[in-house]
Order: structure tokens, then C-alpha cells, then sequence
């Protein structure tokens, strides 16, 4: 196990480096991959010293200013979001399931523009407001959400799926009515229900980092707890888990990742989705992987995507949030054809 | 404790349960002690309760009234996976067919011995896995994910992720229920083979009345929810006893190899053969 982690890893860390080397070095002006090295290079300590500054200091400002924080906060949010979607999809035992689908993005993106609409979003408890009513505001959501899909103390897949999606239009209106009343341009109306990463600069990666590093670590450590959900909630309990105390944990510190996600870059949709299951395809069903390697696959996910989005129609950026639906609404239509399929070869 | 007292103490004891699921009854002051090593079976017809009690031994239901302690501790004062190292149980329905590989399922029984970051209390533990997977006849079958083996292959991982969590007690629901004649019988020798080997007190909810008479001890009898008779087979599988809680007539034989009592039914047809005859 921990071997088969090392050797994904090892690929996943190599990608995400080359990712956001590409990344940084693509833009308005290109930059070459040799000297945007050197620059990272010359801010780590130690090694620092040793890289000799040749370079214009016009770059370093691109660099440092604009192109890092950005590739980083995309890098960030896609980790965050995939890790969500693949703890959703396994306390669920629901393929379909992710922040998107489940409506908990929107419900936090509620959140997050009420209080940016009141101008309170440093208000109430400074910086931690905005992740922290996106949370209170997600949860709300993705508690009513199972609530309206639960049938006899079971959800079904579909019922999961349906609610979610009634619930994620009606809060996107919402949005859209907030944003429309606010005599903003309409750039912030996209910004929030399609999800943007432009000009965010340092602080929202800051916002973002601890509530990605505690929430990955925590639902890491569940992975084998989420294994034994595979099998059955009576089997799991059989073997030794508390299962409801699991289940409530999991979804509280999933919903948290997506909160803190949204809260700094808007409803970004199918990155839960796509990301871990393209994970299962390869390494198999363990979550002692699909945590991890989704951190690394849904930060490669998002850059790419990123890129997609500023460089496609440059200048014009593409809101994020529809590049991901580009790619992540078709797979999600996949997935529910291979699911009758298989409904339908059981049958038989 | 004595010798003789650790040998008189119940590894589970039923203190007077009664449980209803809203208002209708499906337990009803029913008292129960096992002894250690004892393999009992429970029989009685569809809705007599032997479900509940098997789902109140292992604690995923409550009683609303009475009590229920196994090995001396009452089971509210178990942890979680405490009560996993004690007592395991083995489903009627099997696993899922998941994409999980064989040897990970069974794996997955040593949950109740790890702790928060999965490192394993017990050193030969890999030794243990190895030797079940002998045993079930799973070694080649151990890459394979789960999804791609038949319904009694699947029971048999079951019965190994079951055996990895080293219990007392297990609990089996009925467990041959989707099993055809060949695997019924297998599966039966191999818990029969493990629960002498290891001393194990078993606990099985039984459809097929001849089996339990083969493999089981003691068997107990529930009928409307209450104990209509306990006793060793040859007590309890009369035609008195099979008509008063079946409703059905019966011919008991004596098994010619091992003697155990075997049923019969009567049945109003006669064959042709018998007629001609």
C-alpha cells in the first residue's frame, strides 16, 4: 500500500511540478521554464543563495505578483475540492456525488455573497467569516438536501442527485439576485456562480491553506473507515466502526474544504467528481490512495483548467466554472449511463 | 476466578428482553444463557424474532427493556471496536460485489486491531491473514476483486474477513441462505472445522432444520417471540415439537453415519411409485 502511494505519488508531485511550471510561464507575456526555476529556486531558503539573479526584476514581479498566487490558489482549490468529492462519494456510497451536485457549493457560495452583498465579510470574526458562514450556510444546504432525499432511513442515488440539483438552482438564483442588486459589474455576477481565480493575489491562498492542510489530514486519516463503508453500513459496524460518528464527521469536515474552496473562488463545478474517479480507474477503490493522490490530481486538474480559461480566448477569460463543466458534465452523464447499464445487466 | 467458576460464567447471557419495533411485539421476556464453546442454532418459523435477538447479541439494535451481557461485561459498556475483538458476525446477504481485491477485504477484519493511523497491534497479524486464506482455499483467488467472484466465493471471503477479527463469539444470520447444496455444506464444515479449533462459541440463525441438527449442539426454538423450547437436537427436532411451532408433519430418521435426528415431511401426494408400489 504505503509502496503503490510512493510510486502514484512520486508520478502525481512530478505532474503537478511540470503543471505548474507550464502554468506560471503561459500568459499575456511568456516566460521561459528556465528562468521561472531559477526565480522559485532563489526564494527557498538555502538553495536560494546558491542561484545567482540574472534575471529581469519585471519578471520576478509577474512571477511573485500575479502568476504564482494565482496557479497556487487554483492549485489549492482543486485539491480542496476534489478531496471533498471523494470523502462525499464515499460516505455517500454515491459515485455521483461532489460538493457541486450535492448543492453544498452553492449553498456556501449563499454564504460567502451575503455577507460580501452587506459588506460584513471581516465584520464578525475578521478573516475566518467568510469560510465560516460558507460552512454554516453549506451545511444548512447539504442537510436539507439529504433530508428531502432520504426515503425509510435510506437515500437513493437519484433522489440524492435530484434534490442536490433543486436545491443548487434555487441558491444560485439567489446568487445571481445578490449580485444583480449590487450594482456590481457583471463580471462578479460570474465570478461567483461560474468561479473565477483571477486577481486574488496572496491573501485568499492564505485564507485557503490551513482549512486544505487540517481538512486532507483529517479525512486521510478516515480512509480506511470510508473502505469499510464500501461494504455496507452493517458490515462496517460489525467491524469495529462507529458508523453514524464516522459518517457525521466526514460530511462536517467535507462541507468545511468546499466552504473554504468557495469562499475564495466562487462555485467551481465537477472537480469532485472527475478527479476521483478517474483516480479509481487506475489505482483501485482504497481511499488510503484516492485521498491523497485526489490533493495532487485535483490541483493538476484545476491549473489545467485555469489555463484553459484565461488562455483559450485571450484576452476574454472563460469563468472557470464553465471549463470544469465542459469537461465534468459530459463524464457526469457517463457515469449515469454506465450506471443503468449495470442496473440493467443485474436485472437480467 | 477459579478454574471451575471461569468454566460456569456465560459468554452470553439474555436477561429478559423485550423489544417491539412500534407496537408490535417481536420479543417478549425471552431469557438466554450460551456457554463458552457451545455451537447453538436458532430455528422457528418467519417472524418469530430470531433476527432481533441475533441483531441485540450484536449490539446494532437496543433492547427496550432487560439486558444483554457477553463474557461478564454487560454490552452497552463495550467500545465499538472492543466489541469488534470480542464478537463478529457473518451476514446473511455476503459482501457487496465491490471492486476491493480479496486479500484487502479480509484485511479490512483487523480494523477493531488498529489504531487512528491503521498500524496493526499484533506483529504476526500477516501470518494470521496467510493462514486463513489457506484455510478458505482463497490463495489463488486473493487478486481478485470481489466484484468478479461467485455468490459462495464471496461468502467464503466473508467468513475470512470474519475469522481475521479473531473473536469469541460469532454470530451467523442464516448465512447459507444464498448458497446452493454443495457450498452449504462447505461453508458449514469450515465454521464447524474453525469453532472446534479455536474453542469459539457460535451463534446461528438456521432455515434448514437438517443442517442445524448436524452442525449445532443446542438449539433454541423462538415462536411469537418468546423461547417455545431449548434443548440438544435430539430434544428438540421431534414431530411433536415440528408440528406444534412449524405446522408441519413430519418423519424423524436418525442419520445413518452420524445419528443426528433428520426431518422428513409428510406430504398428502403420493407418488406414483408408491401407488404401483
Amino acid at each position: 500500500m504505503s509502496k503503490k502511494l510512493a510510486g502514484y505519488g512520486a508520478i502525481g508531485l512530478i505532474l503537478l511540478g511540470v503543471t505548474l511550471l507550464i502554468c506560471i510561464g503561459f500568459g499575456s507575456v511568456s516566460l521561459p521554464l528556465g528562468e521561472i526555476l531559477r526565480i522559485l529556486l532563489h526564494r527557498l531558503p538555502w538553495i536560494g543563495q546558491l542561484v545567482t539573479k540574472d534575471w529581469d526584476v519585471a519578471s520576478e514581479q509577474i512571477i511573485m505578483q500575479v502568476r504564482l498566487p494565482r496557479v497556487l490558489l487554483g492549485l489549492l482549490v482543486g485539491a480542496a475540492l476534489a478531496i471533498a468529492g471523494a470523502a462525499f462519494q464515499g460516505v455517500l456510497r454515491n459515485p455521483l456525488a461532489d460538493p457541486f451536485t450535492l448543492g453544498v457549493s452553492s449553498g456556501s457560495a449563499v454564504g460567502a455573497a451575503t455577507l460580501i452583498f452587506f459588506g460584513w465579510q471581516f465584520s464578525l470574526i475578521g478573516v475566518f467569516s467568510l469560510p465560516v458562514v460558507a460552512f454554516l450556510t453549506g451545511m444548512v444546504t447539504l442537510w436539507v438536501v439529504m433530508w428531502l432525499a432520504r426515503e425509510n432511513g435510506k437515500i437513493p442515488i437519484e433522489g440524492l442527485i435530484l434534490s442536490g440539483v433543486v436545491m443548487q438552482s434555487f441558491l444560485g438564483a439567489i446568487v445571481s439576485f445578490l449580485t444583480a442588486m449590487s450594482n456590481k459589474t457583471v463580471n462578479e455576477i460570474l465570478y461567483w456562480t461560474m468561479g473565477s481565480l483571477s486577481l486574488r493575489g496572496w491573501s485568499y491562498t492564505t485564507i485557503l491553506f490551513p482549512y486544505l492542510v487540517l481538512g486532507a489530514l483529517f479525512l486521510w486519516s478516515q480512509a480506511r473507515s470510508l473502505n469499510l463503508l464500501a461494504l455496507g453500513e452493517r458490515h462496517a459496524a460489525h467491524s469495529g466502526l462507529h458508523v453514524e460518528r464516522t459518517k457525521l464527521w466526514v460530511l462536517l469536515v467535507a462541507t468545511l474544504l468546499t466552504a473554504a474552496a468557495v469562499s475564495v473562488s466562487g462555485v467551481i463545478g465537477f472537480v469532485g467528481l472527475v478527479v476521483p474517479h478517474m483516480l479509481r480507474l487506475i489505482v483501485g477503490p482504497d481511499y488510503r490512495l484516492i485521498i491523497p493522490l485526489s490533493a495532487l490530481g485535483g490541483g493538476i486538474f484545476m491549473m489545467w483548467s485555469d489555463l484553459a480559461a484565461r488562455s483559450l480566448l485571450a484576452p476574454t477569460e472563460i469563468p472557470l466554472g464553465i471549463v470544469t463543466a465542459f469537461v465534468g458534465a459530459p463524464f457526469f452523464a457517463y457515469l449515469l449511463y454506465r450506471k443503468k447499464k449495470q442496473r440493467e445487466a443485474e436485472m437480467s | 476466578m477459579s478454574m471451575q467458576s471461569a468454566l460456569d460464567m456465560d459468554m452470553i447471557h439474555v436477561k429478559d428482553i423485550v423489544k417491539s419495533y412500534g407496537r408490535l411485539p417481536v420479543l417478549n421476556d425471552v431469557s438466554w444463557r450460551v456457554k463458552p464453546g457451545q455451537f447453538w442454532g436458532i430455528i422457528g418459523p418467519n417472524g418469530s424474532g430470531k433476527t432481533t435477538l441475533l441483531n441485540l447479541i450484536s449490539g446494532v439494535e437496543k433492547p427496550d427493556q432487560g439486558e444483554i451481557v457477553l463474557g461478564g461485561k454487560p454490552l452497552a459498556s463495550y467500545r465499538r471496536k472492543e466489541l469488534s475483538r470480542k464478537l463478529a458476525v457473518l451476514q446473511q446477504d455476503g459482501l457487496p460485489p465491490v471492486p476491493f481485491l480479496v486479500r484487502e477485504v479480509i484485511e479490512m477484519g483487523r480494523f477493531p486491531f488498529q489504531d487512528w493511523r491503521g498500524k496493526e497491534s499484533d506483529e504476526n497479524a500477516v501470518k494470521l491473514l496467510h493462514e486463513i486464506m489457506e484455510k478458505l482455499e482463497l490463495k489463488e483467488l486473493e487478486d481478485r476483486p470481489l466484484s468478479m467472484l461467485s455468490g459462495g466465493q464471496r461468502q467464503r471471503a466473508a467468513l475470512g474477513k470474519v475469522m481475521a477479527q479473531q473473536p469469541e463469539i460469532v454470530l451467523l444470520d442464516e448465512p447459507t441462505t444464498y448458497l446452493d447444496i454443495r457450498y452449504q455444506m462447505h461453508f458449514m464444515e469450515l465454521v464447524s472445522s474453525w469453532q472446534r479449533e479455536e474453542g469459539l462459541t457460535v451463534v446461528a440463525v438456521m432455515h434448514d432444520l437438517n443442517l442445524a441438527s448436524l452442525f449445532c449442539d443446542r438449539l433454541l426454538v423462538l415462536q411469537e417471540g418468546k423461547i417455545a423450547a431449548e434443548g440438544t437436537p435430539d430434544e428438540i427436532l421431534s414431530s411433536e415439537t415440528m408440528e406444534a411451532v412449524f405446522e408441519v408433519k413430519t418423519h424423524i430418521v436418525s442419520h445413518p453415519d452420524v445419528g443426528a435426528p433428520q426431518l422428513l415431511l409428510k406430504t398428502e401426494k403420493r407418488l406414483s411409485i408408491n401407488e404401483r408400489g
